[in-house]
């Protein structure tokens, strides 16, 4: 297989006209991967404040995701409760392992597993790195605190985020995590989640559902808004 | 060379399938182009956006050994492997060597239009591994044992009713009294019976919308969710991609990010889009144990060259099939091969050669409405134009050949017209299936035909030929 690579290497820089790169040519191109350049960031991903709050609501229920305000993290418990009251679903819940902290039994009448989730598990509870407001996504990572099946196994997700970690746009939350996990480095796999599982294959009709979860509500950890 | 067994049910509803088709071709037709404007409307910097897109594949394209290296290495420093394939014979054998040594019985993918391209499916069932397309489209066409129509929508040529009849057929352990009288009951039923096929794959397989050269990253964006369950579930993660791919940066990927779902579906951005980046930690409890990236040439490289590097921008968006005025007459299956509509024409004798342009159907209204909407701003009327120019030079593209393209191009319109002929027009497919194999691509697929996937008459399928011939090139 080596040399197909050698090949199809040599075949691209045939088709290119050239061959390999000059030192000076490689690190101008080292220079950018090492502190890429942000392109034009549009309007709607700008801003800060309420402004991104509010942005964020709007665009991720135009994405058929449901919004809750709580106060704090502590309330975490009471919003799915009622969440899951409100729709008639189980109350037994699979949580991420970095909600372990937040007193999930005690008086919501929910029991709580936490850990991945698994083929039984009909409720799924996490929380996201960040949110972008350019288009109501939830930015969420992979990892033992925040294991990814459960963003979509089950039927429902429900998803915490705090209103501090809220941005204008895709780049700035690059950045943030660039910042928090150092440059380069990535988890497994970093999802953006705008609203519930969704198809128009059969007939172009809109259904949610399909394979993910069937219906996502995010729990707003926003203890100044309204 | 395989016959599947003909389908008299759906003969008896053709006239009832043709209707339908061609009134959701309509309705896609309408509604897509609505839904992308309103997106875009939303959205005032896009034509901006849109030179600053093209800007970054041309520039990726410029430098495409460099980033493949550095993709490769970044791949490989996060516990990945990549796995170079010069054409599609040799990606078909990496991923079933891949597979075997998973010990892989069942596989499941994702949508992924470049394994249609080097016919992985067929390639994993003659050898014992069942592979399942679990977008929910891609499933229905695979149970029916079709192609896909459109790269957004494969199922677009079926009804509902069809579905569901399709599923009573292929689903005899449910209760055959049970209603699948809507598309959400017909969802249901698919969701349940995918949902196993998930959690008991031995294997994973996805395309990649992008490959970030700078994390070594593969993008892969979805609405249903699946290709999150395929990359997650299954102790091994294989993605197929062709290397036109790579881009440099996660801000590159970003802003093109913006352009695609708004030009596709016109959302403003898809569901699901999950930047894949290598094996997780230990300490993760999900995702596979081992990573591999098929990266496919298959004609690429070649593009790079001439006049049709522009076409490598294409983002598989879908904007320019959704806006084009001869696919919304005849639909995706006329044009015979994966790739449809204007990128199709550009694409297919790109990546299979001259000859195989003469295979498309040479109708094109030139109205440019293509170009005008392509988000990566490719040129499609100008290398259309190219391309029928070369074949004109070259002679390749016989009378018999057109005669032949237009009648298809007409029966897809005229059922009825189409069975009276049939007999009549087996001759004219054995001539020119000696140079395609098969024809479960024309127009006779879906709910026009009982035949389904007929082999042409002495023929070896037109990828074995053609494997061939680059062979003797060589
Ligand atoms: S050619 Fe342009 S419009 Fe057509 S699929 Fe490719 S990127 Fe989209």
């Amino acid at each position: 297989m080596s040399d197909a690579r050698k090949d199809i290497l040599e075949r691209i820089r045939a088709g290119l006209g050239r061959g390999p790169l000059a030192e000076g040519a490689i690190s101008g191109l080292e220079k950018n991967l090492a502190a890429p350049t942000r392109h034009l960031i549009p309007e709607r991903g700008r801003g800060e404040g309420r402004a991104l709050v509010d942005r964020f609501r709007a665009e991720a229920e135009r994405a058929n995701a449901t919004i809750a305000r709580i106060a704090a993290r502590e309330d975490a418990p009471a919003g799915v409760a009622a969440y899951l009251k409100e729709h008639g679903l189980p109350t037994a819940i699979r949580a991420a392992p970095a909600l372990e902290n937040v007193s999930w039994t005690e008086q919501n009448g929910l029991t709580a597993g936490f850990g991945q989730a698994g083929a039984d598990d009909a409720v799924g509870v996490t929380q996201a790195f960040a949110g972008v407001a350019e288009t109501g996504t939830l930015v969420t990572l992979s990892g033992p605190q925040t294991p990814s099946s459960l963003n979509f196994l089950p039927d429902t997700h429900i998803v915490l985020l705090d209103s501090a970690r809220i941005f204008a746009a895709y780049e700035d939350v690059w950045t943030r995590l660039r910042t928090e996990l150092g440059s380069g480095e990535m988890p497994r796999a970093v999802t953006w989640i705008a609203g519930p599982s969704r198809s128009a294959d059969i007939e172009l009709k809109l259904l949610l559902g399909v394979h993910g979860p069937r219906r996502l509500h995010i729990l707003l950890i926003d203890g100044q808004g309204g | 060379m395989k016959v599947s067994s003909p389908r008299f049910k759906d003969n008896a509803r053709e006239a009832l399938a043709d209707a339908a088709l061609r009134e959701s071709l309509r309705s896609f037709t309408r509604s897509f182009p609505l839904k992308r404007q309103e997106a875009i409307a939303r959205l005032p910097e896009f034509d901006q956006l849109r030179d600053i897109g093209r800007a970054i594949k041309d520039h990726s394209l410029e430098h495409l050994d460099f980033y493949l290296e550095r993709f490769e290495a970044q791949v490989t420093a996060r516990g990945g492997q990549v796995h170079w394939c010069r054409d599609a014979a040799e990606a078909r054998e990496t991923i079933l060597r891949l597979c075997r040594e998973a010990g892989a019985k069942t596989v499941t993918k994702s949508k992924s239009m470049v394994g249609e391209e080097i016919d992985l499916n067929d390639h994993l069932e003659t050898h014992g591994i069942q592979p399942i397309e679990t977008d929910l489209g891609e499933y229905i066409i695979q149970v029916r044992e079709e192609s896909p129509s459109h790269i957004l929508a494969p199922a677009i040529h079926l009804s509902s009713g069809q579905i569901a009849d399709t599923f009573r057929d292929k689903h005899p352990e449910l209760p055959a009294q049970r209603s699948l009288d809507d598309p959400q009951t017909v969802l249901e039923e698919a969701r349940a019976v995918l949902r196993n096929k998930f959690l008991n794959a031995d294997v994973g397989l996805t395309g990649a919308n992008f490959l970030i050269a700078e994390t070594g990253s593969v993008v892969v964006v979805t609405n249903e969710g699946n290709a999150d369950l395929v990359m997650t579930l299954p102790k091994t993660h294989i993605v197929l991609a062709g290397l036109e791919k790579v881009v440099p940066t996660l801000e590159d990927g970003t802003t093109i990010l913006r352009l695609l779902a708004r030009s596709s579906t016109g959302q403003d951005t898809a569901t699901y889009t999950t930047f894949c980046t290598g094996l997780g930690a230990e300490d993760d409890p999900d995702g596979p144990d081992a990573l591999h990236i098929v990266l496919l040439d298959n004609g690429r490289s070649e593009m790079l060259a001439g006049a049709f590097r522009e076409m490598l921008r294409c983002i598989r968006c879908g904007a320019c099939l959704n806006h084009c005025p001869v696919y919304a007459q005849i639909g995706g299956h006329a044009y015979g091969w994966v790739y449809s509509g204007p990128m199709g024409k550009v694409l297919t004798p790109g990546l299979l050669g001259l000859d195989h342009a003469a295979d498309l159907p040479n109708a094109s209204s030139f109205c440019g409405k293509c170009e005008e909407v392509c988000p990566m701003r490719i040129p499609l009327p100008k290398m259309m134009r190219s391309w029928r120019e070369r074949q004109f030079e070259e002679k390749r593209t016989p009378a018999r050949a057109r005669a032949g393209l237009r009648l298809w191009a007409s029966l897809a319109r005229r059922p009825a017209l189409y069975r009276w002929v049939m007999g009549l027009t087996f001759g004219v497919l054995g001539r020119m299936g000696r140079r395609r194999g098969r024809f479960r691509r024309m127009p006779f697929a879906g709910g026009w035909t009982a035949v389904r996937d007929f082999p042409a008459p002495e023929g070896k399928t037109f990828l074995a030929q053609w494997a061939e011939r680059k062979a003797s090139e060589r």
